[in-house]
């Protein structure tokens, strides 16, 4: 990647303090996203992907206390007012959440959801705006753009609501696209529809896009790099041709070979990782994949491993030197 | 094939809709499959399909409308009351979400207990806890999970006591309605492989519904292809994911992500455009025709009737045509 990097995260850490000791949510992240580029995280729940995407956006729950930097072209979005914060949220960066019924809101016509973004961000008057509203309705291929501007979000499936929320998102032309699993509430042929759309978009409109996800075969149809994230830290990054036919930790080797494919030989059982997930709020001193990885020895119970690199534009936090 | 141990026809659920005169929702119609002994049979499909009515309305959760479910020889959509209640004894459900499914204030031992309570009254409490606790060894819990609660689990381990209370009494049905879909990834395939070996060491016959079409091959024999309350394609498994006759099964296949970035991206086929439509306004004729790449015009006149092509059983006018081969 050749360009100056758009958006600069360095050492994050978010936690939540409470009378029960601290959760740390996010833990040292560290990432940088290129202009025009499609980044995915991929992370189960409790990974701190989600508390990732809302750090960029200053919208971490009250009481979270954030370290590090999130330098978004040079200004520090880290303990920003308010005021910057606003500028930065949907002029800049723009957000799709996960269930587009709870994005929306019910009482108010699609229309009237639209076109308050643009008249705010641009002050556009009524008519330019409802221009504008048809032009980002039929970016995200909505059929009868004038037509669905009147109806309400219950009128809507939910494949449409959510090309709807993709049009909000896209009101004010943002650099930064964040999507936190854009599809999982979608079926799985509307799924492929919007996956396709977010693949379009980013060709047009070259924002970066970044996508969380618990589904590796969506990072595999659309991402160019991928951050695997577990308990509150990075464990692996890598292009995503290279996280897939080279994995180097064990949990990313773990959730590929644990997925059942559609065609090849049936296995008779599904490769698993053994135990559960961890509890963000009683992390293990060391590595937090240690208690479920079968390779796991002294020095991985001590010291979380430090990410470091192993091959071009490939690390991974792990001790373990032998072959996965 | 061995002997079916439920055999449904012409399953049929409507729902009169509140406030609405004369507006009826027709959730499921004409559905016919049966399930051979010991065998497991995903019914796919996606929201609004129909998959989960079936299950409710065979375990008389909701109410049919029309159609017959023989299950050990008997119709369980015309039970009464009390018969219907000694039959449950034989007929289990798992269900999506573990946790809303399991009572917060009851401790697992509690939980899992409750059916002997109910069917084994002759159990005296020592004999009821050897049973609680070698099916709690059965699905993988510990014996000091006995007193803890519900919420003191992850979601795994909670589908794990929803299992546990399913197999209590040892049924001969069992119906999992999407038993990992709201699961972590990485706990999916612990989920599937432990269903799978209940279901060989029990003998269980299983209904698997699910939207997960990787899971369902994993877990299923035979699979039956649901769209907007109608069976579109029934088929082996085999047969049906590497030769799909049916339109709609073929989109579907197509429809879930590969894991593998190259072969993912040299995909040629456009997603299948459009989505299910409202049942209050079902298309006439096929009910897939509106999103059909192949649809015809007899498409809109006639319903097409399931029959059979290769090893599947297909409800599409023109499955079987030369053109049509992949």
């Amino acid at each position: 990647m050749s360009s100056a990097p758009l958006l600069q995260i360095g050492d994050l850490s978010v936690s939540y303090p409470s009378r029960a000791g601290t959760t740390r949510a996010l833990d040292g992240v560290s990432l940088d996203l290129s202009p025009g580029e499609f980044l995915g995280i991929v992370g189960e729940s409790g990974s701190g992907k989600t508390q990732l995407l809302l750090a960029m956006l200053g919208l971490n729950a009250q009481g979270a206390q954030l370290a590090g930097s999130i330098s978004y072209r040079g200004q520090e979005l880290v303990g920003a007012g308010q005021r910057v914060m606003a500028q930065v949220r949907g002029r800049r960066i723009g957000m799709i959440f996960q269930d587009p019924m709870t994005a929306l809101n019910p009482y108010l016509t699609i229309g009237t959801q639209v076109t308050e973004g643009v008249r705010q961000h641009y002050g556009l008057g009524r008519k330019a705006a409802h221009r504008r509203a048809v032009e980002l309705l039929e970016a995200v291929q909505i059929p009868e753009p004038e037509r669905r501007l009147g109806q309400h979000p219950h009128e809507l499936s939910g494949g449409m609501r959510q090309r709807i929320v993709i049009a909000m998102a896209l009101i004010c032309e943002p650099e930064i696209l964040l999507a936190d699993e854009p599809t999982t509430a979608l079926d799985v042929t509307v799924q492929a529809q919007i996956l396709a759309l977010l693949r379009e978009l980013r060709t047009r409109t070259r924002a970066a896009i970044v996508l969380v996800t618990h589904d590796l075969g969506v990072i595999a149809e659309v991402a160019d790099r991928v951050l695997v994230m577990y308990a509150g830290r990075v464990v692996e990054q890598a292009g995503v041709e290279q996280l897939f036919a080279s994995a180097r930790h064990p949990y990313t080797l773990g959730l590929r070979r644990s997925i059942a494919e559609l065609d090849g030989p049936l296995p008779e059982r599904l490769p698993s990782i053994g135990g559960n997930p961890p509890n963000p709020a009683a992390l293990p001193p060391g590595c937090a994949f240690a208690p479920r990885c079968a390779h796991a020895f002294e020095r991985c119970l001590s010291m979380p491993p430090p990410l470091l690199s192993v091959a071009p534009g490939h690390a991974r936090a792990c001790y373990f030197e032998g072959a996965l | 094939m061995s002997e079916a141990v439920l055999t449904v026809q012409g399953l049929t659920v409507r729902f009169a809709l509140a406030g609405a005169r004369h507006r009826v929702l027709q959730a499921v119609t004409d559905v016919s499959f049966s399930l051979p002994r010991g065998e497991t049979l995903g019914i796919v499909g996606e929201s609004g399909s129909g998959k989960s009515t079936i299950a409710r309305a065979l375990l008389r959760l909701v109410p049919a409308s029309a159609g017959v479910a023989r299950f050990k020889g008997i119709n369980l959509l015309a039970l009464e009351h009390e018969p219907l209640r000694r039959m449950r004894e034989h007929l289990q459900i798992i269900f999506q979400d573990p946790l809303a499914s399991l009572d917060p204030r009851m401790r697992v031992s509690q939980i899992i207990e409750e059916p002997l309570l109910e069917f084994r009254p002759r159990l005296d409490a020592q004999a009821r806890r050897t049973v609680v606790l070698s099916t709690m060894e059965r699905v993988g819990l510990l014996q000091s999970h006995l007193n803890r609660y519900p919420h003191e689990f992850s979601g795994g381990q909670a589908q794990r006591i929803g299992i546990a209370r399913a197999l209590v009494l040892e049924p001969e049905l069992l119906v999992c309605d999407e038993p990992i879909s709201a699961l972590d990834v990485s706990i999916k395939s612990q989920i599937a492989n432990l269903l799978k070996d209940l279901q060989r060491q029990l003998h269980l016959s299983v209904l698997f519904i699910a939207h997960d079409l990787a899971a369902v091959r994993f877990s299923c024999e035979r699979v039956l292809v649901l769209y907007l309350g109608r069976v579109m394609e029934i088929a082996p498994r085999d047969a049906l994911f590497s030769a799909p006759q049916h339109p709609y099964t073929r989109a579907l296949l197509q429809s879930v992500p590969i894991p593998d970035p190259r072969r993912a991206r040299a995909r040629r086929e456009a997603p299948l455009g459009g989505e299910i439509p409202s049942p209050l306004t079902p298309p006439s004729g096929c009910v897939f025709r509106t999103r059909c790449p192949i649809a015809e015009a007899r498409c809109a006149e006639q319903v097409p009737a399931l029959r059979v092509v290769g090893s599947s059983q297909v409800a599409c006018h023109r499955a079987g045509e030369q053109e049509l081969g992949r």
